[in-house]
């Protein structure tokens, strides 16, 4: 470890690191704007200019920028000296020059970079007496804001959209002091990871305009750790409360996860918390008045709870602790997923796969850290955005590696990294249904059914160990796939191989198994990463419960059964008719839940449930982390309570028991861990409810939070005493410990003189590395080292046949989303539902693209626009899944098509 | 003595230039026959080395050195790439177009001469937008080098291979710094890179490329066929070789010249400009562009080389000189100066970009009388934070050097400015 000396006082640093990475890890306010720890140094802002001097004897030393020079043993710098800090004043005051003077009226303010660092340098008078330059502004779609006049060209936006994402349609146009970031024109920004503009830039030229549609200053929000709820990977987030209503979602760091980036869908699909459609009153229809208050309920419930049959039918959205809870009801037998057979038996594969612990499954951060990635038959891009993300990474650093083998250039050198590694690529294979935008990226991209690209796969594994079987009559094109995909996966430390259950295929589960294991050995260390539809999609599956068909059979034989459905709009996931026919048979249909969809209008009794941001809840994600979900903020309404609570109210009715106590998570979570060894480890996810630091709990709110004594003054001029939260050690005020909490229980990230996200500097071990005390969740997989064995049961290629077509599903990242539909702009940006066919096909039954397509399955026709597409294979229909309104498909049969 | 005029010597103002045949004629392309013949390219690199010829491009670099750091072995990273800078956007410069449009050949043989001392694939002529006249003489030219066999596969039967292209840019000052130059050449912006890693190393589309001036280039035929002692025996000091001078503003002849390097500075205005217009007097110059401090009078007998004119507090530059006279205003010729660099700043550095258009309108506010005596202050304050190292690359840091000794040598009329509240020129 080099020894340098900063301001006189010697410190032992990290190699490899440049100073400014150096100073901030070891807690120095060195101030900077261009410099990120995700996407490294470039030089330009010239703010974190510090002295760097020759060796002992020179006290004259020079202005250096720091985030451009490595650190080397002896090297002295300083950060106090007189010259540098009057230069990084300078700096601001030449920004300052044409920054406007809106921080009241800027959403940035309070958390602003460009204010943090303004009053780190201390320039506070301006000399400056012309006009500024201004700039026009963009439209740029429903989701991000745009006020160019902000902003102090600091290149991250166009560093970020551009090379970090891979987005095309942001750009830096003309020069000097005229630098203007914006798009070519006006219109929607097309990547989906746009929302990080509005934490990539330091002030307030992207800002979140759904934030913006219900404003709050972000030091009057109360905030809580938080975890994204619209796909598995599990994403940290920071939930953004005022007044009753959930207002932002920003990125909480956690550096195996999503480090410092969320998609679009993500940060912006919270609003289905502030939806009028929520469920607020508990009902129990079939009577004169249906709203019912708690007593009359909790009168009503033993009447259908006991002396009947009751199952449970459990959430892949819902937390562990809800389902859990339902199980608890109903009994483990009784107890169904709500899910279709053929989705149970993927994701058990998954889940058993995962468990017997052969092979690793990595995290996000070991995708980005991949040098070779194969993506089997999952549309990531739609299904995992984040990964798709990592993957991105993945392929950019091992190109980057590559020319650092070349020429010795530092890895956070950013600029000289790109220039050298120009347009080469690390490996990345990309087999998909259709084609995505990460085909882009890859090496080789393979689109077809999911049988063919399992061949595929099974050659692979075929070529890795010629103990396993090579594919039968294989097409030239296969074969020479094959050939190439296994050379770059054998020249790989540490392949990566992703699949998903979103093709409905279980050939693909094993094959992507099959490489992953004919890989593996004592110098290589193979990743097998999986994608499940849903935040809990995991979770459910480790309970290995049954489907819903199992339990459609129970009320088809006994008359006499309550349902009890948790989180669940069966009409989803089920295909209609199927769910329609359950409901005939059921006695009772007892339905908890946040939203109004076609489930909850089948209930006999409807009970409003908390969503993420007004309960906890501990949910699993893809790679088996369990990380617990705090909730922000309590409803006026106490009705609306986590789901595990009603539930466990209801099994002390069933059961005729009382505790006389209420429940909290971590008691589902140790009762969990005791009846499903499974769970091994889930009761650490977090610190205990009654953990406290110094007698404290933690604040949600920040010690800035404003109004506190007046915003309740319509109601009663006395200030209603805060809310109490029996389950967490979160408080909901402003007081509390101030200090660093445990890593679980970050909600938001602050330190003095660090207002902005830029904050979390301050939380990491190192810069750029793992919260202080370890990131948040603990994954329940673990690898027991035992030897894999291979399935090897290779399908037949797929052949098309006459007059029918193989229906596939494309999810869609904005519009397939059952919650995150209801935000006005993602809403916006959702397709309409089509139906996709090969331009033969299409001929062959007389149609061309925009004509109606009859798609007869399920024992309904349904009517989809058509598109034609050259790139498909003929014998397959494909249409938009998951969209508003659609019912769920068969996907994977063999349906009619007509005109 | 006869001062040996080598690289114009076959530029006449009143004819075109030499096509190629009459260009072998005087001599031409004898020096790559001889190197194709009879030299390795470290010998050739070595010969460069023992000349002294520095980069007259500005920066005044040994370019034997600059070469000398380009990987030679068989690992290193091909394509490799010769580049001659024709971007002449100095202000007040105008010897490469001389050189351009006079001789081309000459350029061009110097180019390959000096990629087959690197042994690059690839050479380019960036060219200055501006420059319509040199274009069409350098695409003519480069045809009849491959026609001839000077360029393209197995030159001349050495087995050294050629492409050659010409470039033209679209007239950003930018250009003329090396690594903006590569930058744009990639169809990038012409922003400046980070050094290290240098252009030897990872330069154009990140293999190792060298980037030489015109003029720089065009001494390379000369001293193959001289020899190094030679080439330094036409110098008046240690710098090797001839000078391309030029003199412009309020002077009886205004032109370029060559001469040998070190001739003193009242030569060069006295002789061969023909001294001031009546009327005019010498109140100070610019010697080697807009991005060099002010000399005056007190300096009219230093030699114009690199070291002496950084002895006086200047840079040599590009040699090209603009006289400042006595009935134009200092401050408004300097408002003039970093109103060009306000605008060709590329916009990448935070100094450079909020700094130099803050400067311009400080300058213009004195101009029009509304100056405040702190304006004097925040002239200097940017001398002193847009210096070297703390702006990205050089642009800032050279156009601040007129202003920095026009403060220096021209208080006096910065402060009457203030005083009176208008230009006392007017």
């Amino acid at each position: 470890m080099p020894r340098i000396y900063i301001d006189n006082m010697p410190f032992e640093v990290k190699a490899g690191k440049n100073l400014l990475e150096v100073c901030l890890s070891l807690g120095i306010d060195l101030p900077y704007f261009c410099w990120h720890p995700a996407m490294g140094s470039i030089g330009a802002c010239r703010q974190c200019a510090v002295k760097v001097y020759k060796d002992a004897e020179d006290t004259k030393g020079r202005i250096m920028m720091s985030c451009m020079e490595s650190v080397k043993d002896d090297l002295r710098i300083s950060v106090c000296d007189p010259g540098a800090k009057a230069f990084r004043a300078q700096v601001i005051e030449w920004l300052m020059t044409n920054h406007p003077h809106d921080c009241p009226v800027c959403d940035e303010g309070g958390s602003c970079h460009l204010q943090d660092v303004t009053v780190m340098t201390g320039h506070d008078y301006r000399r400056y007496e012309f006009k500024k330059r201004t700039y026009t502004n963009q439209y740029l779609g429903p989701l991000i804001n745009h006020e160019m006049n902000r902003c102090i060209q600091c290149y991250r936006c166009v560093r970020f959209y551009r090379d970090y994402a891979g987005g095309k349609d942001l750009n830096v146009f003309s020069a000097h002091n005229h630098v203007y970031f914006g798009r070519e024109k006006d219109g929607v920004l097309q990547s989906p990871f746009s929302g990080n503009l509005a934490e990539v830039c330091p002030t307030g030229v992207f800002t979140d305009k759904t934030l913006k549609e219900h404003y709050t200053r972000k030091w009057d929000l109360t905030n809580a750790p938080a975890i994204c709820q619209h796909c598995s990977l599990g994403c940290n987030i920071i939930a953004g409360e005022r007044y009753g209503q959930l207002r932002s979602i920003v990125n909480r760091y956690n550096s195996e996860v999503n480090g410092y980036f969320l998609c679009d869908k993500g940060r912006f699909g919270y609003e289905f918390v502030n939806s009028e459609n929520r469920i607020t009153q508990t009902l129990i229809r079939h009577r004169a008045a249906e709203a019912v208050d708690e007593q009359t309920l909790m009168n009503h419930l033993p009447h259908i709870l006991t002396g009947h049959t009751v199952i449970g039918i459990g959430s892949p959205r819902a937390s562990i602790e809800s389902n859990y809870a339902l199980m608890e009801l109903a009994g483990k037998e009784c107890f169904y997923q709500g899910l279709p057979d053929n989705q149970v038996f993927l994701e058990q594969k998954i889940a058993d796969i995962l468990s017997a612990g052969t092979i690793h499954t990595p995290s996000l951060k070991e995708i980005e850290q991949a040098d070779a990635v194969l993506v089997l038959g999952e549309d990531i891009w739609n299904t995992a955005p984040i990964m798709a993300l990592a993957v991105r990474q993945s392929v950019m650093r091992t190109a980057a590696a590559h020319v650092q083998e070349q020429v010795p250039v530092p890895g956070w050198h950013d600029a000289a990294l790109k220039e050298l590694a120009q347009e080469s690529k690390g490996f990345l294979a990309n087999m998909s249904i259709l084609s995505s935008p990460l085909d882009e990226i890859a090496a080789v991209q393979v689109h077809g059914t999911p049988d063919d690209m399992a061949r595929l796969g099974f050659q692979i594994a075929h070529l890795l160990n010629n103990t396993l079987p090579a594919v039968d009559n294989a097409a030239d094109t296969l074969l020479h796939n094959a050939t190439m995909i296994s050379q770059q996966l054998l020249l790989a430390r540490h392949p990566v191989i992703i699949t998903g259950t979103s093709s409905g295929s279980e050939a693909l589960i094993r094959a992507a198994y099959d490489i992953a294991a004919a890989l593996q050995n004592e110098e290589r260390h193979p990743g097998l990463a999986f994608v499940l539809p849903d935040c809990n999609s995991m979770g459910l599956a480790m309970t290995g419960a049954s489907s819903f068909e199992k339990a459609l059979a129970i009320v088809q034989k006994n008359p006499d059964v309550t349902a009890v459905i948790l989180e669940n709009d069966l009409y989803r996931n089920i295909p209609a008719d199927l769910v329609d026919t359950f409901f005939s048979k059921c006695r009772q249909v007892v339905v908890l839940d946040t939203l109004h969809n076609r489930t909850t209008e089948k209930a006999d009794v409807l009970i409003p449930v908390a969503t993420f941001a007004e309960g906890d809840g501990t949910f699993i994600n893809n790679e088996g982390r369990a990380q617990r979900s705090y909730q922000v903020f309590m409803s006026p309404d106490k009705v609306l309570k986590e789901a595990f609570k009603w539930l466990f109210e209801m099994k002390v009715i069933r059961r005729a028991i009382s505790n006389g106590h209420d429940v909290h998570p971590d008691e589902m979570l140790a009762g969990l861990e005791r009846a499903y060894p499974q769970f091994k480890g889930i009761a650490d996810v977090v610190p205990s409810h009654a953990f406290r630091i110094h007698g404290s709990r933690i604040p949600r709110e920040s010690q800035r939070y404003s109004g506190r004594t007046a915003m309740q003054a319509n109601k009663a001029v006395s200030e209603p005493k805060p809310l109490q939260d029996d389950d967490s050690p979160l408080s909901f005020t402003m007081e509390g410990y101030r200090g660093m909490p445990p890593a679980p229980l970050i909600p938001y990230f602050w330190a003095p003189g660090w207002n902005s996200g830029q904050a979390v500097n301050k939380y990491q071990q190192e810069t750029g590395g793992a919260l202080k005390g370890g990131d948040p969740g603990i994954r329940l997989f673990r690898e027991t080292g035992a030897i894999p064995a291979y399935f090897q049961d290779i399908p037949d290629a797929f052949s098309p046949r006459q007059g029918k077509w193989f229906l596939l599903p494309q999810y869609q990242l904005f519009g397939s989303g059952e919650l995150s539909i209801y935000t006005k702009g993602i809403a916006a940006l959702s397709p309409e539902p089509r139906a996709i066919l090969s331009a033969r096909d299409a001929a062959s039954l007389n149609m061309a693209t925009g004509d109606l397509l009859s798609v007869q399955t399920d024992n309904r026709t349904y009517q989809f626009p058509l598109e034609t597409r050259d790139d498909l294979q003929d014998g397959i229909v494909i249409l938009t899944a998951g969209l508003k309104g659609m019912d769920a498909l068969s996907w994977g049969t063999w349906v009619n098509l007509f005109k | 003595m006869m001062t040996e005029r080598p690289l114009t010597r076959n530029i006449y103002p009143d004819r075109p230039p030499m096509n190629l045949k009459e260009y072998e004629q005087t001599g031409g392309y004898a020096a790559l026959r001889k190197v194709c013949s009879s030299m390795d390219p470290a010998a050739l690199q070595k010969l460069v080395q023992d000349s002294n010829l520095k980069g007259r491009g500005g920066a005044g670099f040994s370019t034997g050195m600059k070469w000398s750091l380009i990987p030679m072995d068989d690992k290193a990273a091909r394509p490799k790439y010769l580049i001659a800078n024709a971007d002449e956007m100095e202000p007040g410069t105008f010897k490469d177009r001389l050189l351009l449009e006079g001789n081309p050949h000459q350029l061009i043989e110097g180019m390959i001469l000096a990629a087959y001392a690197i042994q690059a694939d690839i050479a380019y002529v960036f060219l200055r937008w501006a420059y319509h006249e040199a274009a069409a003489l350098i695409r003519k030219s480069i045809q009849e080098a491959y026609d001839a066999g000077y360029l393209g596969t197995d030159i001349l039967g050495s087995g050294f291979h050629l492409e050659m292209y010409l470039h033209t840019g679209v007239g950003r000052y930018m250009c003329g710094e090396e690594t903006a130059l590569l930058n744009a050449l990639e169809g990038k912006r012409a922003t400046p890179r980070a050094k290290p890693p240098f252009p030897q190393i990872s330069g154009l589309f990140g293999k190792p490329t060298i980037v030489n001036n015109v003029e720089t280039l065009c001494c390379v035929p000369h001293i193959v066929n001289n020899g190094a002692a030679w080439f330094k025996g036409l110098s008046y000091s240690e710098d090797g070789g001839t000078k391309v001078y030029g003199v412009s503003g309020k002077v009886k002849r205004p032109g370029a010249w060559e001469l040998p390097m070190g001739v003193t500075m009242r030569e060069l205005i006295e002789e061969h400009a023909g001294g001031m217009k009546s009327g005019y007097e010498l109140k100070g110059v610019l010697p080697g562009g807009a991005s060099t401090d002010f000399l005056t009078t007190q300096h009219l007998d230093i030699k114009m080389d690199y070291k002496s004119v950084a002895a006086a507090g200047s840079r040599l530059g590009t040699g090209t000189m603009i006289v400042l006279d006595s009935g134009t205003c200092p401050v408004g010729f300097v408002h003039n100066l970093q109103h060009f660099f306000a605008q060709e700043s590329c916009g990448w550095c935070t100094p450079c970009r909020e700094g130099l258009p803050w400067v311009e309108k400080i300058l213009l506010a004195l101009e029009k009388g509304d100056g405040k005596p702190e304006d004097i202050e925040l002239l200097q304050m940017h001398t002193q934070f847009l210096g070297p190292g703390n702006t990205f690359c050089a642009l800032a840091p050279g156009a601040m050097e007129p202003l920095q000794s026009a403060l220096k040598y021209f208080m006096e009329d910065f402060e009457k400015h203030v005083e009176h509240k208008k230009c006392p020129y007017d």
